[in-house]
């Protein structure tokens, strides 16, 4: 398969043709012939994004999303690759389960699926799951969390954040003290005294947060931080950074964007963990995200079936689904107020990622030899984002009936279109090219 | 009035007029006829996910006395999730053609989540929803002062000047929530006694005034003193060390109870645990409130039914 | 739109006594056991005007009071919620007296009805006799006045609209059309 992109916007500023072939990107002026041509003026182009942060919910809960229909919502969302979280059922936690999650990942073709392999066996926080075998099996882990839980046994962390070194892996820690959250629902704060839902102060994460980046220096290991929701989470971090500690840190899309305030008619759309916080946690958020105190923006996407949301505030499951929008409100949030550029874009959500990732690449988008991993985004288009905008099996989406900016045109991962003209490419055709490439 | 969800949202203006028409309805329960035909055919449904015999009742009474059928519909216990058994129940509920719904659950907000749904078209009545708040227990709580304080001549008052002091659990008390925002509104100043532990976070933003030393707050002399059930569970989650401390702290024992102005009211939402925050001289005095409170919580109920359930149709509500 | 004035103060005035002359009349010599109760808003005040010109006539004779309807209508759902009114029943209750009702416009009948059923939850009278200022027509029940003040044949898209000084500051019944 032969693409030629022509008048493409790069995230540089560029304006450019692009030719992909045989997966990769090709000099554009020769050889362009017999090539399909898609048009790309007015479009930026920026390169294929990398969650690190996802729930595919398969095996186990596949009501909730499928590893192909959270594929097809990372295609619709400018994504290549992601980052499968181990919560599932059974858990991640050996080589037969992440292998298996990998090769359905292959087989679909949306996008590459890297399974997160789980800390503690069955996520139990009590004893090491075989990270070495997952590291060598076939999925190749690299990050490994109990990510939905914390790590929060000081001496187990201690020796995972030693133990995935052999491996050259990385510890993503989902920072939450267990005993200064039993029960919790919101952000703790006056809202959530008059609300009356038990409070999540944001001690439990900065607490946890604290000690394992000691640890982390201590052992002198990689740690990733997951989800930073506030702004004392971010005074921790560039504290450590500072310090030369191996830390990086993640903030999701719609901490960037949402505050507690929304809690306040208890709807549970929009009930997450980390909870949504106050507004001078989102600009602390969005400052860090800026100067580089938070590495990478990841969306935690994380699908749940109707019934689970369709309930009071203390009864509905926590989370969000985020592939869709993350784009868009990182346009809103981050782009439209100034403080990122594309440039920066492409690092936060594709080349940062992929490194704490250690997902080969994604280091030199679009210089030729490159795997074409890229999406074309119109960053003037508006939309009311609703369930028609969703390609998972999840519609909590906290975005529902707001105006946001930004759709992606195209997509291609490996060198094929899995979106093309803001829609998505059928799941046989995808197959297909994926199969062809395995060949 | 289309749902009662909270005081928070109620306005002066129609805080008053439901405690004049439950000054009507304390009229109806002193005749001998205290039957009114008002709510002919309509359904009024006790949907309780808690068990509360004294609330219940209190609607039922309510609900009888003004002709209403009532149907006790009790949701604990169902095998159902949690979740689905709230919008199940609410669509078997509106199937049923119920007029009105008074919730009664565990979880903050859940009579809102009923009313935003669109699963049923009733009238939603909040009787009490997790830590958040109790509307018709404060409204009592308010009718109670004024009519002590006023008399016959209560209707149209306010509570402008009025001072009352709440003692205890406020974290986890929707009545104290409740009262601090009506109270507020009527004009009463509020202040609040407990330990720290006990207090909710942001507090210091309510329209109050906070005291950890209920000695204190019982020489300054208030018009009424609202003591707060305490569970002695509380103490396993390290909220304070024993019963004995907290008794010895912040309960109304014989002594505080002496030092109390004559004519202090001394409220309490019941049910009492007599001699922990409250000893049974107090309970038990001329200046206790407690029985008035329970026959005015019909009264009340009875208001609050009456103005949801009659009046144009709105927002449409099926006639 | 136009207000045309059919009762001046005076016409209301001379109204009200020859309805309280003609209830004494209709008593006899039972006029003691008398208790006039107005419906309120303006009909409570109608009533206390008749009990001042039945004391000055024949003391004893002006027992007065309010009885509230509003609980009692059968046509909640279709007017705007209203607070009820008070009722006051004067201390020698109803029970075996004959009671006059009092309101300002006999129209549907339904009000009257409704003060039917009220009175019953409040004793049992001897008898109940109903008294009104004005007496439009279009009833939808068999209940007819026993003493009119004016009738006023009307059609149904005309209002008819009675102001008193105690609660409109000015005396007059006008029909709008
Ligand atoms: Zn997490």
């Amino acid at each position: 398969m032969k693409l030629l992109i022509t008048g493409a916007t790069l995230p540089n500023g560029e304006v450019t043709d692009l030719l992909v072939e045989n997966g990769r990107f090709a000099e554009a002026s020769d050889s362009s012939k017999g090539a399909t041509v898609i048009d790309a003026s007015g479009l930026q182009a920026l390169p294929g994004l990398v969650d690190l942060h996802t729930h595919l919910r398969e095996p186990g809960f596949e009501q909730s999303e499928t590893v192909l229909t959270g594929s097809r919502a990372a295609a619709i969302g400018g994504f290549t690759a992601v980052h499968a979280m181990a919560n599932t059922s059974p858990v991640g936690d050996t080589a037969a389960v992440v292998e298996q999650v990998h090769s359905l990942g292959r087989h679909h073709g949306y996008v590459t699926v890297r399974p997160i392999g789980a800390v503690t066996a069955g996520l139990s926080g009590e004893r090491l799951s075989e990270i070495g075998a997952m590291a060598r099996s076939r999925a190749s882990v690299t990050v490994f969390s109990d990510d939905g839980k914390c790590v929060s046994d000081a001496l187990l962390m201690r020796r995972a954040l030693e133990y995935v070194k052999t491996f050259g892996g990385v510890i993503a820690q989902h920072a939450q003290d267990p005993r200064l959250t039993e029960d919790a629902q919101m952000n703790e704060g006056t809202l959530s005294g008059e609300l009356g839902l038990v409070g999540w102060p944001a001690v439990a994460e900065e607490s946890v947060i604290a000690r394992d980046v000691l640890l982390a220096q201590h052992v002198d290991a990689r740690l990733h931080i997951c989800h930073l929701s506030t702004a004392g989470s971010v005074e921790v971090i560039r504290w450590a950074k500072a310090r030369g500690i191996k830390v990086t840190a993640e903030v999701t899309p719609h901490h960037l964007l949402l505050t507690e305030e929304l809690a306040r008619g208890y709807d549970s759309r929009f009930k997450v963990n980390p909870p949504l916080r106050r507004d001078e946690d989102v600009q602390a958020l969005r400052s860090a995200l800026a100067d580089g105190t938070i590495d990478i923006v990841a969306t935690d996407h994380a699908p749940h079936p109707i019934e689970s949301k369709e309930a009071a505030w203390d009864d509905a499951s926590f989370g969000m689904v985020g592939l869709e929008s993350a784009l868009s409100v990182v346009q809103l949030a981050m782009v439209d107020t100034g403080m990122l550029g594309w440039p920066d874009v492409a690092r936060v959500l594709s080349s940062k990622p992929a490194e704490i990732g250690r997902l080969v690449g994604y280091d030199r988008a679009f210089a030729v030899g490159s795997r074409a991993q890229f999406t074309l985004f119109d960053p003037t288009a508006s939309r009311v984002f609703d369930v028609s905008s969703l390609r998972g099996k999840g519609v909590n989406s906290p975005y529902l009936g707001r105006q946001l900016p930004g759709r992606v045109i195209t997509t291609v991962h490996d060198g094929y279109p899995t979106v093309l003209d803001g829609e998505l490419v059928d799941a046989a055709t995808v197959a297909e090219s994926a199969g062809r490439l395995d060949d | 009035m289309r749902h009662l969800l909270s005081t928070r949202d109620l306005d002066r203006e129609t805080a008053i007029e439901i405690l004049d028409v439950a000054e009507d309805m304390a009229d109806v329960a002193i005749r001998e006829v205290k039957k009114l035909p008002t709510l002919r055919n309509k359904t009024v449904i006790n949907l309780f996910f808690e068990d509360s015999t004294r609330t219940r009742t209190s609607f039922e009474l309510a609900a009888k006395r003004l002709s209403a059928d009532l149907i006790n519909f009790s949701a604990k216990g169902s095998s159902v999730s949690k979740g689905e058994s709230l919008k199940d129940t609410a669509q078997t509920l509106a199937a049923m053609g119920a007029d009105a719904v008074v919730i009664r659950h565990s979880a903050s907000g859940a009579p809102r989540v009923l009313a935003d749904s669109g699963w049923i078209d009733a009238a939603i009545l909040n009787a009490g929803d997790g830590t958040h708040e109790h509307p018709t227990q404060a409204l009592l709580d308010a009718f109670t002062i004024r009519k002590r304080l006023h008399g016959s001549a209560s209707r149209g008052r306010d509570l402008d000047g009025v001072a009352v002091t709440i003692v205890g659990d406020i974290l986890h008390s929707r009545v104290a929530r409740s009262n601090v925002w009506l109270l507020n509104t009527l004009g009463a100043s509020v202040r609040l006694v407990a330990p720290a532990t006990l207090l909710p976070p942001g507090v210091e933003h309510w329209p109050v005034e906070l005291g950890f030393d209920l000695d204190d707050a019982v020489d300054a002399g208030p018009d009424a003193i609202m003591m707060l059930r305490i569970q002695a569970e509380r103490m396993h989650a390290a909220y304070f060390p024993s019963a004995g401390e907290y008794s010895r702290q912040w309960g109304l024992d014989d002594e505080r109870f002496n030092r109390l102005r004559a004519d202090t009211m001394v409220m309490h939402p019941g049910p009492m645990n007599r001699g922990l925050e409250i000893s049974s001289r107090a309970a038990d005095s001329g200046q206790s409130t407690v029985l008035e409170q329970v026959a005015n919580g019909v009264s009340i109920r009875m208001a609050v039914l009456y103005l949801l359930l009659s009046g144009a149709v709105e927002q449409g509500r099926a006639s | 739109m136009t207000a045309r004035v059919v009762l001046q103060p005076a016409d209301i005035t001379r109204a009200l006594t020859r309805i309280s002359h003609e209830i004494l009349e209709s008593v006899g010599s039972s006029a003691s056991e008398l208790v006039i109760l107005g419906i309120p808003t303006r009909g409570v005040v109608l009533a206390q005007r008749i009990a001042a010109i039945l004391e000055s006539i024949e003391p004893g004779s002006g027992t007065v009071g309010s009885l509230d309807v509003t609980m009692y209508r059968d046509d909640l759902s279709a007017q705007p919620t209203r607070p009820p009114s008070p009722t006051q029943i004067p201390a020698g209750g109803i029970d075996g007296k004959t009671v006059v009702l009092v309101d300002d416009v006999l129209f549907s009948g339904r009000t009257i009805r409704a003060a039917l059923d009220a009175i019953g939850d409040h004793g049992r009278p001897r008898a109940v006799r109903l008294a009104v200022l004005v007496d439009r027509g279009h009833r939808e029940l068999p209940i007819r006045a026993d003493f009119v003040g004016k009738n006023l044949p009307t059609s149904l898209d005309e209002r008819i609209a009675v102001r008193l000084d105690e609660t409109d500051g000015r005396e007059e019944v006008t029909i709008t059309r």
